[in-house]
């Protein structure tokens, strides 16, 4: 019998249908075959489901409609990942036969919120499931109106550009925030996503309502015997092409101005045997990305251009607290903390939250002249 | 239940961490790219560890994690992470192992790259498999680009790397608003109103303030011999977004005659060079056509190409776009100007060209 799936089996990548089939659990591949046929989901709205003292983390679906009788529930676990990603084969083989014993062996690596996710757990045994993932040292992550489960890059378990340490940082305010993690109370969502550098992997600046970016604030660093293994075409190109103007490259002398860089890493991406991010090292934090929503997409904006980041982080807990609370007073159901400002207005943020305005907030200051004082 | 075990929060970290890792823990110096896939960790101290990095399919069963948890055992020493694109990589300490590795996952059908300027992993949201939302599929739409641009996987060779999204909704669960090439799902009709459910599950109030609008107002009407609260759309002002149904089940939106996808192109999301980039908007409907997608795998190949005959050393696709104008790029893609290209949204202003220093295309006659 030929079904709509058998062109998604075949081909050269790896094919998620053979993986939903591999589980053996026929009802996942019938319900979305079904789905792919009629072009629809079957899923209503999953009601509340979750396990004894958490409000999130549990993702419910029950299928409504004549998909009912096919997949009647398909719950799933969002998992709070270890930072950067790093498993051992023993933990994730516990993870399997976990998910084996209380789901329908069907797992992702990771979701588009970052969180592991296990599937298929009944509504009747989300409790015995969770007490047995917490017994392996995992926990759930968030879902609803909550702090998120923040992303981080390998940072310097594997990068030489880590300018600070994005997992320890990662874990200190998951751990930090873990109360808030499990228990909406706040309008809507709040990520937090952290990088190391400005490359940016974890594409905090499109993604997340706080971005915490490494950064350094004095000169690149160059080593000048490593330099001369790269062409001069090479070496021309990178002074033609830096942004902002800032490097040359004469008789055979490159030259790095530091009060005219921007620190966007070009140049350290191309030569990065030679060059190398200076040592005043610290995070940019940006605000209020999001994706879609009342004013349409938001890239996140510059909030504090320089905050040293060191154990215990006191001083970036302090922001996210007040941010926090702040948009807890100020949001409306539904709206990201950026739109929030922008309704309210980034100044009057500023003030109430205290931090003075400094002219890295913006391109170019208002061409417009109505304002209230403050 | 023993409440102990509520909030522990993630695992120590350092204990997944490999020895050599652990020791060389911001350490690192160097990396080099020794082939597509594979890259060459070099540290202070001497110490040399490879990340080879292979894709694995969006949903993965346990007995295909226990396959490759059976290779970082066997070349790994037990030690794997998974990238912020969802591939996989194995931590190889035994240069010798490389190799090995490589060889036993391609025979298994996980290709190995992603490094470099290639196409990276593509990003895409559970679509129809675990979501309510969605309006289209997109792990099928993922698997069909796949496909067809596998070999840009494997290869290093583009100008810069092409990262490819997918989202089954306006919700954008798969970063969608800052990638190079980006699907984007999309409703064409507003939703319908069950005033019952309406009624009896939701709270009109909130419906009117989710609204990004404004098209939703409350009303009563009479349901057997009853005034009930419900809602009211206003059709003309209705942008098709989906909010209203994501915490209201009584506002039906999906219509499979009338879903289908749009495709945006540009964004970029890493800070490097000029900064921030948003997805354009390249084409603006094409219904939905499972399981092959031809429509789309025809058009995002006709992008790729365009893009590896006009980029620059360096440049990524929107920052080529920029460069060359985008009448130009619609010009060489050949896609259809439409009224729907020119935003009359919020910051719809800032995009209107205040200048007359374009160039002329066949779009002017």
């Amino acid at each position: 019998m030929t079904s709509i799936l058998d062109e998604l089996k075949k081909g050269r990548w790896p094919s998620f249908v053979k993986e939903l089939e591999k589980t053996g659990d026929e009802r996942i591949v019938k319900y979305y075959e079904k789905c792919l046929k009629d072009k629809k989901p079957y899923f209503g709205h999953g009601g509340i489901v979750g396990v004894t003292g958490y409000e999130a983390g549990v993702i419910g679906r029950v299928a409504v409609g004549e998909a009912a009788k096919i997949l009647p529930e398909f719950h799933l676990f969002r998992i709070l990942p270890p930072a950067g990603y790093f498993y051992t084969t023993d933990v994730l083989r516990k993870i399997c036969d976990w998910v084996d014993k209380w789901g329908c062996k069907l797992l992702n690596f990771h979701g588009a919120t970052y969180n592991l996710q296990a599937f298929g757990i009944p509504r009747d045994k989300l409790d015995p499931a969770f007490e047995e993932l917490a017994k392996i040292g995992f926990d759930l992550g968030g879902s609803g109106p909550d702090v998120r489960t923040a992303a981080c890059c390998m940072g310097p378990a594997l990068c030489e550009w880590a300018l600070i340490d994005t997992l320890d940082i990662y874990t200190t305010l998951m751990k930090e925030y873990i109360f808030d993690i499990h228990r909406p109370r706040f309008p809507y969502k709040f990520k937090i996503k952290i990088s190391g550098c400005p490359n940016d992997c974890t594409a905090s600046g499109a993604r997340s309502d706080l971005a915490v970016i490494g950064i350094w604030r004095d000169d690149i660093k160059i080593d000048e015997d490593a330099l001369k293994k790269y062409k001069d075409e090479e070496l021309e190109m990178v002074a033609k092409r830096c942004p902002s103007g800032a490097i040359t490259y004469k008789n055979g002398k490159f030259e790095i101005n530091n009060d005219a860089c921007t620190r966007c890493m070009y140049c350290i991406n191309v030569l990065h045997d030679a060059l190398k991010p200076g040592d005043d090292r610290g995070a940019s934090i940006l605000i209020g990305a999001r994706a879609r929503g009342r004013y349409g997409a938001f890239l996140a904006w510059v909030l504090v251009p320089f905050m040293k980041l060191e154990p215990p982080y006191k001083e970036l807990k302090e922001l996210i607290d007040k941010i926090l609370d702040w948009w807890d007073e100020h949001g409306n159901p539904k709206e990201r903390v950026g739109e929030t400002i922008y309704r309210i207005g980034f100044g009057k943020f500023l003030k109430d939250i205290g931090i003075e305005p400094k002219p890295q907030m913006v391109y170019r200051p208002r061409s417009n002249p109505f304002w209230k004082y403050f | 239940m023993a409440m102990e075990l509520r909030d522990i929060g993630p695992p120590d970290y350092k204990k997944f961490l490999h020895p050599v890792i652990l020791k060389n823990y911001g350490k690192w110096v160097k990396h080099e790219n020794v082939r597509p896939g594979v890259i060459k960790h070099i540290s202070e101290t001497g110490d040399v560890v490879f990340t080879v990095r292979a894709g694995i399919p969006k949903f993965i069963s346990s007995d295909g994690v226990r396959f490759l948890c059976d290779l970082a055992d066997k070349y790994c020493d037990g030690y794997l992470r998974f990238t912020m694109r969802h591939n996989i990589e194995f931590i190889v300490v035994k240069e010798e192992n490389v190799e090995k590795l490589i060889k036993e996952l391609e025979d298994a059908g996980y290709p190995v790259g992603g490094t470099e300027h290639s196409l990276k992993a593509i990003i895409n949201c559970v679509g129809y498999v675990h979501c309510n939302m969605a309006a289209t599929d997109s792990p099928s739409i993922a698997k069909a680009l796949y496909e067809a641009l596998y070999d840009y996987f494997k290869k290093t060779d583009l100008p810069e790397r092409i990262k490819i999204a997918v989202s089954g909704c306006l919700n954008m669960c798969g970063a969608t608003n800052a990638s190079d090439i980006a699907i984007i799902g999309m409703h064409t009709k507003p939703p319908k109103v069950i005033d019952e459910i309406v009624h009896a599950q939701c709270s009109p109030i909130d419906l009117v303030k989710i609204c990004p609008t404004y098209a939703i107002k409350p009303k009563k009407v009479k349901k057997n011999g009853k005034m009930i609260d419900s809602v009211s759309i206003d059709e003309e002002k209705c942008m098709y977004c989906g909010n209203c149904y994501a915490v209201c089940p009584g506002l039906p939106i999906h219509d499979p005659e009338n879903d289908g996808v749009s495709i945006w192109v540009g964004g970029k999301a890493s800070m490097t060079k000029q900064g921030l980039m948003e997805s354009r908007l390249l084409v603006p409907f094409i219904p939905n056509h499972p399981p092959k997608w031809e429509k789309i795998v025809e058009i995002v190949k006709k992008i790729i190409d365009v893009y590896i005959e006009n980029a620059m050393p360096d440049e990524r696709l929107g920052e080529m776009i920029e460069r060359i104008g985008w009448e130009k790029f619609f010009e060489l893609v050949d896609v259809p100007f439409t009224y729907q290209h020119i935003d009359d949204f919020v910051f719809a202003y800032r995009d209107y060209r205040k200048g007359i220093s374009f160039r002329f295309t066949k779009h002017v006659k």
